[in-house]
């Protein structure tokens, strides 16, 4: 199990579990990061700038903390 | 009389079917209330007149930010939800779908965005979904109308939905369950768009795009506003000049009526620039010298926002706002103040603290031009030539980033995370385009044309009850020592409260140094809110942190203005 942030750019992976308050799991959740949901890792902006994740259709940036936060089983591992 | 609230997601298309179904000859008046602006108007309902709310978007019922706080309170007041669903998102957007049919409400869901389900191979079974849902589903395109009338016949059968109650981990299945059961999806391949989208969100291709993106918008800017003010000029000169010399004539040459309306004659001539009366400079300033750039901004802005680009700019600029105590998403609304500082302070709501709501307005007011001002410093500072326009903007920019450092630190606590969806770049529809446009450039000529009347008025007054002298007197050593610029500027300081590009156009006649029209313009810029900016600031800050960011305003205006006084004199431009 590995965050989002230690992700690779294009590795693909199932949510595992989130780390963090309720408020955290809410933010996440609406933008359809869910438990169970199969994303791909876009991009990583350097110097721990926001990342890039693709869900469905949908396109997200997140900030590098809160990606951190989001555990992952990568595919093939 | 029935309400009934528009809402769904962010992003959806919600205002557009707003407009499509309240039509053009409805009056909808925005409302910058206490929390934010929502859209009203009104449409027919059961043969009644039915009020029609254009709530902000949100995510899910439970609030994260102050607009969503409000679409969450509009809900207890409606009667009936339309449920706006992005429907190449089925997914995301069925859960705020659960979460209003939960509250037991009449609701009717729309598909919006129908058309792009086919170019991305999304098939979404209705019947099965009307089913599931227990109200009833339509499919729109709004921004050509595809689906509206269906939607008006059909919101007389707007249901309550849902039977049991459900838990918030129940909802997320529930979804699941729904979209498995009444969505197919096929392979498809990527289009230029999307690819070109991706291109310009990636670090690696992204901050080139977004480099050459923001140069050539303001190039382009520039073009068209250079442009059309030629234009205003030319059309001022044939036109508008024969009917002031005729006034002038009728009047007498002088007197005081004659300097009011028609102004001073500059050598026997009517000067736009200098003359100074309200029929003169009073319609020039607006019209032929701000009017120009209003309209290059606004269209360009519009497109900008219909393609998606701000979302993805932010994304770009998060690392570097981020030094600032900012996230990305707040340079939306820094790009917005570059139009009026009033809806981008507007825009600050979107951001979660009250932190950031404060360093992000007040950075604005302070270090962001509207385009008034820009288009004033454009016309008078680039007679002096293109460095001295330079040497404003860039001024400004640097201020920002030193002040922003500093709020950052003296204020303690964290600087939140962006966390945001990226919309897929669109071609916008024209039609869109030129409405919201045409509603921008109305409002800028109704709410700045009479202000600038009021501030040349005022400025008249002011001089002929030798109150600029007096007041000139009193500043003159922060005036002329601090700043280097003659006495009489006070009368552009005092002025710039009301309008900024009146106050800008006040620097014409004083004869200033390249150097000392940099002071001037920068201290313009910074040193005070104009009236409206002031307003919206105390409705969004409250007074203490309104007074709070005035007097960093004030402070950081006169020590910037100091030292570049002191360095244009160093260099020999100073006066």
């Amino acid at each position: 199990m590995v965050d989002l942030a230690q992700m690779k750019n294009g590795q693909q992976g199932i949510v595992v579990r989130f780390q963090g308050g309720h408020g955290f799991i809410r933010h996440v959740q609406a933008l359809g990061i869910i438990e169970g949901k199969r994303i791909t890792k876009l991009a990583s902006h350097p110097l721990k700038g926001p990342i890039l994740l693709s869900v469905d259709n949908l396109q997200i940036a997140i900030g590098f903390g809160m990606a951190k936060k989001i555990f992952f089983n990568v595919d093939g591992q | 009389m029935k309400r009934i609230l528009l809402m769904g997601n962010p992003n959806v298309g919600k205002s557009v079917i707003f407009s499509r179904l309240t039509g053009v000859n409805v009056v909808t008046s925005n409302y910058p209330g206490t929390t934010v602006e929502f859209t009203r108007g009104h449409m027919t309902f059961k043969g009644e007149r039915a009020e029609i709310i254009d709530v902000p978007g949100t995510y899910t019922l439970e609030p994260t930010s102050k607009a969503e706080e409000v679409a969450c309170d509009m809900m207890k007041e409606g009667d009936l939800v339309i449920d706006i669903v992005d429907a190449t998102n089925l997914e995301r957007n069925l859960r705020l779908t659960m979460d209003i049919i939960d509250k037991k409400i009449l609701t009717i869901v729309v598909l919006n965005m129908w058309d792009e389900t086919k170019h991305m191979g999304i098939d979404i079974d209705i019947k099965k979904l009307e089913e599931l849902l227990g109200v009833p589903v339509v499919t729109t395109v709004a921004p050509t109308g595809e689906g509206i009338k269906e939607l008006v016949i059909r919101l007389v059968e707007a249901k309550v939905g849902g039977i049991e109650e459900r838990k918030e981990h129940e909802r997320w299945d529930e979804v699941g369950r729904i979209v498995s059961e009444c969505q197919r999806l096929s392979h498809r391949h990527h289009t230029f768009l999307e690819k070109f989208g991706d291109a310009s969100v990636k670090p690696l291709t992204g901050i080139p795009i977004g480099i050459i993106a923001i140069y050539l918008i303001f190039k382009i800017i520039r073009f068209i506003g250079e442009l059309l003010v030629v234009v205003g000029e030319g059309l001022f000169d044939s036109i508008w000049t024969p009917v002031m010399i005729l006034m002038s004539e009728v009047l007498g040459s002088s007197g005081f009526i004659h300097d009011i309306l028609v102004g001073k004659l500059i050598e026997g001539e009517i000067d736009y620039g200098q003359s100074f009366g309200l029929l003169s400079t009073g319609l020039f300033v607006p019209l032929a010298a701000v009017l120009p750039y209003i309209i290059s901004f606004y269209l360009i802005l519009g497109i900008l926002e219909d393609v998606g680009f701000l979302p993805r700019f932010a994304v770009l600029v998060d690392t570097i706002m981020h030094r600032v105590g900012l996230h990305g998403f707040a340079s939306i609304a820094m790009f917005l103040g570059l139009g009026c500082n009033v809806p981008g302070i507007l825009a600050t709501r979107i951001l979660e603290t009250r932190r950031e709501r404060f360093i992000a307005a007040t950075l604005l007011a302070i270090c962001v031009p509207c385009m008034a001002l820009t288009a004033m410093v454009i016309g008078l500072v680039g007679e002096k030539g293109g460095q001295y326009v330079a040497a404003v903007f860039i001024t400004l920019f640097v201020v920002w980033i030193i002040l922003g450092f500093f709020l950052n630190r003296m204020m303690g606590g964290e600087s939140m995370e962006l966390y945001m969806e990226i919309p897929p770049y669109r071609i916008p529809y024209f039609g869109a385009l030129m409405k919201k446009f045409g509603m921008r450039v109305r409002q800028f000529i109704t709410s700045a044309v009479p202000l600038v009347l009021l501030g040349v008025l005022i400025v008249n007054i002011l001089y002929s009850l030798g109150i600029i002298e007096f007041l000139g007197k009193i500043f003159a050593p922060l005036i002329t020592r601090v700043l280097g610029l003659p006495r009489e500027a006070i009368s552009s300081l005092i002025i710039g409260f009301l309008r900024k590009d009146v106050a800008v156009g006040m620097l014409d006649p004083l004869n200033l140094t390249g150097g000392q029209l940099v002071v001037a313009s920068v201290v313009l810029a910074m040193y005070f809110p104009c009236v409206g900016t002031f307003a919206i600031l105390f409705k969004e800050l409250g007074i203490k942190d309104m007074l709070k960011s005035v007097l960093i305003m004030l402070i950081s205006a006169f020590s910037v203005g100091g030292i570049l006084n002191v360095i244009f004199y160093g260099v020999g431009l100073g006066g």
